[in-house]
């Protein structure tokens, strides 16, 4: 079906949209952005921050009998309206004309400004929002850089407890009601509204009520201003001084993508990225806040090698050697490894030429799984078992897990290799289990009791150190991109592989993770003919799985039914 | 017709011509339907619902009568808006929220003829499709609730409203609903919004008019009470009858309340257009007090342009252009437009010489900013800003510029706004300044605080001059 297209001539340029466009979007294609607070494509359009006003205009209705002059492309003429038209909510409508840059436009908006401006505390040099605030940047375009303004501000409470994650400053709100339509239409969860009248309204939870559900933190993103701040990055540093990575999330299949805020390798906050087939512009609380670890000092900074019962810190080629030494002393079919399906496609192409190199095809992954949340949680807590199930070439890696531990509890395993998983916390191995290998080698990012049961502990990076692709709940491919550097002697898994390989004498001549992504290609047909930049930030389907995100569904739904834009 | 003897003192004015009001104040009637009934009660909606629904709406179309809420809209043209291949529920609402200041009117309806508001109701249900309409009125008539809910159960119980209504297998049940006492109730969308249970926040029109998608999403008509009570008239009279009632395209009664500094203020229920702003103060409301001379007069309601006295207007009249002075204009539509207000809710407020603009105009910028419901920018934060300015004037603190400030305030909010109330707002600061500049730039010299907020004033504000 065609959609059917309108003619819309925007700042003296004619174009072409589809009906229904919303002249806001119509706009934004047409490379003229319209300054806005309230609107957002996710949310209902209340039309209440008036900063998106425009000149608008419509040919005239011509008199009984007269047709209007056209001109040479066949465009009539406009009639430009006295009152203007917010963007936002308006959709095109044929031969319609927009002003974005006109005498009124202008007007409009520098009016808008000012009153937003004139209650407005002006926190800025301590406002965690500065640097992304959309008031101080509309008020460098639009603003009057003088206030006219004599009276006493109004005050309202500042610093008020809305919620564990989040904090409110009501002075610094304006009142565009975002993350009120957040709560109530993404959420389900209406907490938020406003109270008293005029400018003395003021921003709150409903009594006995608070900010509390595990999506709060979305409202920090989506307010336009300050007026909203996480307690967990709240003064921890200015954000013009952050190094923003985009990557995907690892704490479920869904996979969401997300932008890693980082200084000197380390983390100071996660945002959502928009990506409307995985996760919209949002992302779980819980998600976004599993970060704090990654820092901590319970990272393992070197490889350790057992000596008479005690660990010592050597170097990467001592603890091969050793390890490689060890592990040629075993026939293929004593050795079992177990995989996380944390790893990357990449890493478990390497994890599987491991165990082709040393023989043995006894190798299993470790489930996650939760209850799913109806939103954006998936109950696959990892990030990429359909990557192991795809590269592996397994239909149930997890059913694996219980040959190998008969094999442990019947001595026919006596090697084995554990790649990024802390099987004793997290797969219910004893240390008396793992006690009945003869050999031990595990790798990880922290400290944990897998690796004090082993014999060889390498470290190994953690999600955001690393760089790869992974497959989400949906079958969707997505690139992992390393934000910041291992901690210490920390290499990414599918670099210590590639060592541990080589040690084992087995080199292939891998030298990148990209080069892996080739190989993937090659060697899987899914992958055939894939680069990464087509794969780019946002990913690509890759397999069917059957398998839908909720909250995506939902969306899509409300766009269907012209309630968003999508 | 029975000879109608009023009250004492509460006699109408020979000028008026009661209709509407017909009841009102009168000696021996109550707001019981046996009364009613004895009048000839409930038998216009008797006659309507044997007419085709499409038949009734062409009536009030042909009777050409407008709002009385406030926008003077055709109310038969707001009845074909619902849309032909609706197939949602339709409601009607009567606005009873009365809280444009200078208005009072709708009270007196609901507190002294309610049948006559439930009958009309009924007619414009029948008319519309409507099997549920509500009464949404204004907190601070509670009494007027209690009235109306009495005189709904009789009315269901005589069988004018209910199930089946008259064996002519018309459904239909009213409900009052009570506002919690904020102005912005009155703006029809707001008021639906509340009356879903929601602050009060008027929606963007468009998408959303009412006609279309109003309660619930669903087609609603909103109409005024007054306007309402005309529907059972046209009923009576015939659409073509009523609209030689008044003058053309302006038709019909309506109801003036005029208060203010008349020596006799009050409702007075005319011909539309056909008596003058100079007749209704000199004549019918016996001008004004001693020795005062007409400085101002806002003649639609608190939110109206203010007219001033002396003014002469440039107006059409046929295809020439005449003067016409403030006591000239004829009180209607298209007139009170013409000259640059509106005749808005009806509410006329009379301003004399003893009263300072500053006075005025704070006054009228307090109760905006206070009634803001402060979902836009531009009236949230405008209203109270032009109201701190008048503060300031009235505080004798003023300073240079202040006027000019105040006037593009009320330029950055007309016309930007989600709602009609923007207007409202801006609108009083825009004529007062436009038209007494002057006074009120002399009023930003400091120290004129005791010329502005004088002893006299005050106490006349209160009415206790001596
Ligand atoms: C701020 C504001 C307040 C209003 N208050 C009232 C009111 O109190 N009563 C009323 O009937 N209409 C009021 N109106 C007008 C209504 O929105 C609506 O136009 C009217 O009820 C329609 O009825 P009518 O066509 O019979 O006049 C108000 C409008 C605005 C913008
Ligand atoms: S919200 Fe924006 S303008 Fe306001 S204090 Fe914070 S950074 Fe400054
Ligand atoms: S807190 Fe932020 S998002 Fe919420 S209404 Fe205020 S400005 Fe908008
Ligand atoms: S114009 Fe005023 S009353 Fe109307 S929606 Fe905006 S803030 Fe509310
Ligand atoms: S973006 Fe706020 S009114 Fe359009």
């Amino acid at each position: 079906m065609s959609e059917e297209l309108v003619s819309v001539q925007i700042d003296g340029e004619w174009h072409q949209f589809p009906k229904g466009t919303r002249m806001i979007e119509a706009c934004r294609q047409a490379g003229r952005e319209v300054p806005h607070y309230c609107y957002h494509p996710k949310l209902s359009s209340p039309g209440n921050c008036r900063m998106c006003l425009v000149e608008m205009g419509m040919p005239p209705r011509p008199k009984p009998g007269e047709e209007l002059p056209l001109d040479e492309a066949g465009h009539p003429p406009i009639q430009w309206m006295p009152r203007p038209v917010i963007a936002c909510a308006n959709t095109v409508a044929p031969n319609m004309g927009i002003r974005t840059d006109s005498p009124l436009t202008n007007a409009c908006r520098q009016g808008v400004m000012e009153l937003l401006l004139i209650n407005h505390p002006l926190d800025c040099p301590i406002c965690d929002q500065a640097g992304e605030c959309s008031l101080q940047e509309f008020s460098v375009e639009h603003g009057r850089g003088e206030s006219r303004f004599r009276e006493q501000k109004v005050k309202k409470p500042k610093n008020v407890d809305i919620g564990p994650r989040v904090r409110l400053d009501d002075e610094r709100c304006i009142m565009c009601s975002r993350c009120i339509r957040f709560t109530d239409e993404i959420a389900d969860d209406p907490v938020l509204g406003f109270t008293d009248r005029g400018s003395h309204t003021v921003l709150t939870v409903h009594p006995g009520q608070q900010l509390a559900n595990n999506y709060s933190l979305n409202t920090v993103d989506i307010c336009p201003v300050g007026a909203l701040t996480s307690n967990d990055f709240r003064f921890q540093m200015r954000v013009w001084f952050l190094k923003e990575t985009n990557t995907i999330d690892t704490n479920c299949a869904t996979g969401a993508n997300i932008v890693v805020y980082s200084r000197e390798n380390v983390i100071y906050r996660i945002t959502p990225r928009q990506n409307n087939e995985v996760n919209s512009d949002w992302m779980p609380d819980s998600h976004r806040l599993n970060f704090h670890w990654i820092n901590s000092e319970l990272r393992l900074t070197a490889p350790l090698v057992r000596e008479n019962g005690v660990f010592r810190e050597c170097s990467w080629a001592e603890s091969l050697q050793v390890a490689a030494d060890r592990l040629r002393s075993y026939a293929g079919g004593d050795i079992a490894i177990i995989v996380s399906a944390r790893l990357t496609n990449e890493e478990l192409l390497m994890a599987k030429r491991l165990a082709a190199l040393l023989g043995t095809d006894l190798i299993a992954a470790v489930p996650r799984t939760g209850e799913a949340d109806n939103y954006l949680v998936s109950a696959d807590r990892n990030p990429n078992m359909n990557g192991v199930k795809l590269i592996l070439g397994l239909d149930d890696p997890v059913a694996k897990l219980g040959e190998i531990r008969s094999g442990l509890a019947g001595g026919t395993v006596r090697a084995l290799i554990v790649l990024q998983e802390n099987v004793i916390d997290d797969a219910g191995f004893t240390a008396e289990e793992l006690g009945r290998a003869d050999f031990v080698l595990s790798t990880y990012p922290l400290a944990n009791p897998t690796a004090d049961a082993s014999d060889v502990v390498l470290p190994g990076a953690c999600w955001a150190e690393k760089s790869g692709t992974m497959i989400n709940v949906t079958g969707r491919l997505q690139r992992l991109k390393r934000a910041i550097d291992g901690p210490g002697l920390t290499l990414e898994p599918w670099e210590l592989l590639r060592d541990l390989i080589q040690a084992l004498g087995g080199g292939n001549g891998i030298y990148s993770a990209d080069e892996l992504f080739k190989q993937l290609t090659h060697d899987y047909p899914e992958f055939a003919g894939l680069t990464l930049s087509q794969v780019g930030d946002l990913g690509v389907p890759l397999i069917e799985t059957g398998q839908t995100i909720p909250l995506i569904e939902r969306e899509r739904e409300r766009k269907a039914r012209g309630i968003i834009v999508g | 017709m029975a000879d109608i003897n009023y009250l004492p003192g509460k006699e109408p004015h020979a000028r008026e011509h009661r209709m509407i009001f017909r009841n009102v104040d009168r000696a021996g009637w109550d707001t019981s339907i046996a009364t009613y009934l004895k009048e000839g009660g409930y038998e216009q909606l008797k006659a309507a619902l044997k007419m085709e629904p499409k038949a009734v709406t062409e009536e009030v179309k042909k009777a050409g009568v407008r709002g009385r809420g406030g926008a003077g809209f055709p109310a038969g043209l707001k009845w074909t808006f619902i849309p032909p291949n609706n197939t949602k529920p339709v409601y009607l609402i009567c606005n009873a929220d009365e809280s444009e200041p200078g208005t009072f009117k709708d009270r007196y309806i609901i507190h002294q003829d309610p049948h006559q508001l439930i009958e009309g109701m009924a007619i414009a249900c029948f008319a519309v499709g409507a099997k549920l309409a509500y009464i949404y009125i204004r907190e601070e008539f509670p009494e007027g609730a209690k009235i109306l809910e009495k005189a709904i159960a009789e009315a269901r119980e005589k069988g004018f409203l209910g199930k089946n209504i008259q064996g002519t297998g018309f459904d239909l049940e009213i409900y009052v609903h009570r506002g919690a006492g904020a102005y912005i109730c009155g703006e029809e969308t707001g008021l639906i919004e509340s009356l879903e249970g929601k602050r009060p926040y008027p929606r963007i029109k468009p998408p959303y008019f009412p006609a279309a998608m109003g309660l619930y999403l669903c087609p609603t008509i909103v109409n005024n009470v007054e306007t309402l009570c005309h529907v059972k008239h046209i009923i009576q009279m015939g659409g073509d009858e009523y609209a030689k009632l008044g003058t053309p395209n302006n038709t019909g009664t309506r109801i003036l309340c005029v208060s203010g500094d008349v020596q006799k203020p009050g409702y007075f229920e005319v011909q539309v257009g056909k008596v003058t702003m100079g007749e209704l103060i000199h004549d019918m409301c016996g001008g004004l007090k001693p020795g005062r001379k007409l400085k101002a007069v806002i003649p639609g309601g608190s939110s109206a342009k203010v007219l001033r006295g002396g003014e002469v207007f440039k107006i059409k009249r046929g295809d020439a252009m005449v003067d016409v002075s403030l006591e000239d204009i004829p009180m209607d539509f298209d007139t009170l437009a013409a000259c640059g207000s509106m005749a808005g809710s009806g509410g006329v407020i009379v301003i004399d010489d003893s009263r300072s603009i500053s006075w005025v105009l704070n006054n009228l910028n307090a109760f905006y900013a206070h009634e803001s419901c402060g979902q836009c920018t531009p009236c949230r934060e405008g209203s109270l800003w032009m109201k701190k300015i008048t503060d300031r004037l009235v505080a004798g603190q003023g300073a240079p510029g202040d006027i000019d400030t105040l006037d593009s305030v009320a330029r950055q909010i007309d016309g930007r706004t989600i709602c009609a109330f923007g207007e409202a707002c801006s609108w009083p600061t825009e004529a007062f300044v436009a038209k007494f500049r002057d006074e009120l730039v002399a009023d930003t010299n400091p120290g004129t605080a005791d010329a502005i907020v004088n002893r006299e004033t005050l106490l006349a504000a209160a009415n206790l001059a001596q």
